[in-house]
């Protein structure tokens, strides 16, 4: 492959994007008709004292069918950001993989990060893009959340799949079982949580979302597979490992027993 | 009509290498040294901004001296041709080697086909898994590339500087020892460069995907301190 060069006055400056655009490597036509394709399901981000922490689910289904057991919807964006898909999870992957590289390929073309809200624009430029697509039920709809260094504190972002983009103050929840993790949520956040409250807070609302929404999956101790948990803070991002997981939800499903 | 003067093919390439020549020797050096975790750069550039030193990959590093807006040129052009071959195939199929022939070739065919040569002088660094594997391309400004094994000096007073370098290197010294190896043989006998005249950055094996790592003024000087 040769190196790309570009005229003074037309260049794609440092957007990744338009750099695919323009050495014809760009978004490929979407081809029409009701395609079945794996979608992924329930994510939570919620606000703590330090940053912010995120997780997900593991499962991906297609129709009835679970297509995926290990599915990581919870990723790392860069170092202060994290990005969390529900949605068709082959656009969803690509739209990620691009959403990285885009950050990354910005950073090092201009020498210095993207603030957390240009990120926060970047992907909804993104989501925006992927309209023609949702409109035959590939919808992607993304959480962002990070630290925010130069305020000093963790934000979440929430989309809708014309790219809207709505901050949120306090947590967030998508997908299919939103609504069940949203309400547990809702109810025990409290401002300036600690680490282990918050992630313990975001591993209950997958648990009851798991519970009651067939497309989300719970904790698999069979398997050793545990939903993916990270927290973002001023020292980065930082995936929470399994052994501290199945403490968590070993306590979750202990308290549950009691009932 | 008037005729152009006739000058022969000889004396156009000899004038533009020394217009190129005299263009580099002008600017400031720099060094990129081996040691036992990865490879360090450090060029002298009394500015924190305009750098001379930057990230191409995850184990790629560019660097150039002469004149700032055609390196900088050279290096965008590298960082997109490095993301874009990451993203088309893996990231594991970017490597240096081709990035120094893509730039040696255009490097050629400006320094053959336009007016006025690049005055800039680039390395472009890999670092291996293992030692073994780490590479130092050196490109001139007429596109000849050169593979280095232990050190690669850029810029004015390169020869002055490579000789020193021979007498100060070693092959499994620490990053403080490279860096300080480096400074030395950029200062030279009379002078002595701070901190703040060092522009410094690292590809360690350590790092983990990522390898490039600029260091601060405070770390550097911690380094030049032993």
């Amino acid at each position: 492959m040769s190196m790309p060069m570009f005229p003074v006055g037309d260049d794609p400056g440092s957007s990744f994007p338009e750099l695919l655009k323009r050495v014809g490597l760009g978004p490929a036509m979407q081809s029409s008709g009701d395609l079945s394709v794996p979608h992924a399901t329930t994510c939570v981000a919620l606000r703590f004292a330090d940053g912010v922490v995120m997780a997900g689910d593991r499962r991906a289904t297609s129709g009835n069918l679970i297509s995926h057991r290990g599915m990581e919807k919870v990723v790392q964006a860069d170092r202060h950001s994290g990005v969390t898909i529900a949605g068709a999870a082959g656009p969803a992957m690509e739209m990620i993989k691009l959403f990285q590289l885009q950050l990354e390929h910005y950073e090092k073309v201009e020498g210095s990060s993207l603030s957390l809200e240009g990120k926060a624009n970047q992907l909804s430029m993104m989501v925006r893009g992927n309209l023609p697509a949702a409109m035959q039920g590939m919808v992607v709809v993304p959480i962002f959340a990070g630290y925010d260094l130069r305020r000093g504190t963790g934000r979440l972002f929430t989309y809708d799949v014309t790219g809207g983009r709505y901050e949120e103050h306090d947590y967030v929840a998508t997908g299919s079982g939103m609504l069940h993790a949203g309400t547990v949520i809702k109810i025990a956040w409290r401002d300036g949580l600690s680490r282990e409250a918050a992630v313990a807070l975001a591993c209950r609302g997958l648990w009851e979302a798991a519970d009651a929404d067939s497309a989300t999956g719970g904790p698999d101790a069979l398997r050793g597979i545990y939903p993916v948990v990270a927290t973002i803070t001023a020292d980065g991002w930082q995936r929470l490992d399994d052994t501290e997981l199945a403490t968590t939800f070993t306590s979750i499903a202990e308290e549950v027993r009691s009932r | 009509m008037s005729m152009p003067f006739y000058v022969a093919p000889e004396q156009i390439m000899k004038d533009r290498a020394d217009y190129a020549r005299k263009g580099i020797a002008r600017g400031r050096a720099l060094v990129a040294v081996r040691y036992i975790d990865g490879i360090a750069l450090v060029a002298e550039n009394p500015s924190n901004t305009l750098r001379k030193i930057s990230e191409i990959y995850d184990r790629i590093a560019f660097a150039g001296v002469g004149k700032y807006n055609e390196f900088d040129q050279l290096r965008v052009a590298g960082v997109r041709a490095a993301d874009l071959k990451g993203f088309q195939y893996s990231r594991d199929d970017v490597d240096a080697r081709s990035l120094a022939n893509n730039y040696a070739q255009i490097l050629g065919q400006i320094f053959t086909h336009e007016m006025k040569p690049m005055e800039v002088e680039i390395l472009v660094a890999e670092v291996g898994h293992d030692g073994s594997d780490d590479q130092l391309f050196h490109i001139l400004y007429d596109g000849t590339v050169m593979d280095e094994k232990r050190y690669s000096v850029l810029g004015g007073d390169a020869e002055a500087i490579s000789a020193r370098m021979d007498d100060h290197h070693a092959d499994d010294q620490s990053m403080s020892g490279a860096i300080l190896s480096a400074t030395s043989a950029l200062s030279g006998p009379d002078r002595t460069l701070t901190a703040a005249d060092l522009e410094v950055a690292v590809l360690s094996r350590r790092n983990g995907r990522r390898c490039f790592q600029r260091l601060s003024d405070t770390d550097v000087a911690a380094a030049l301190a032993g």
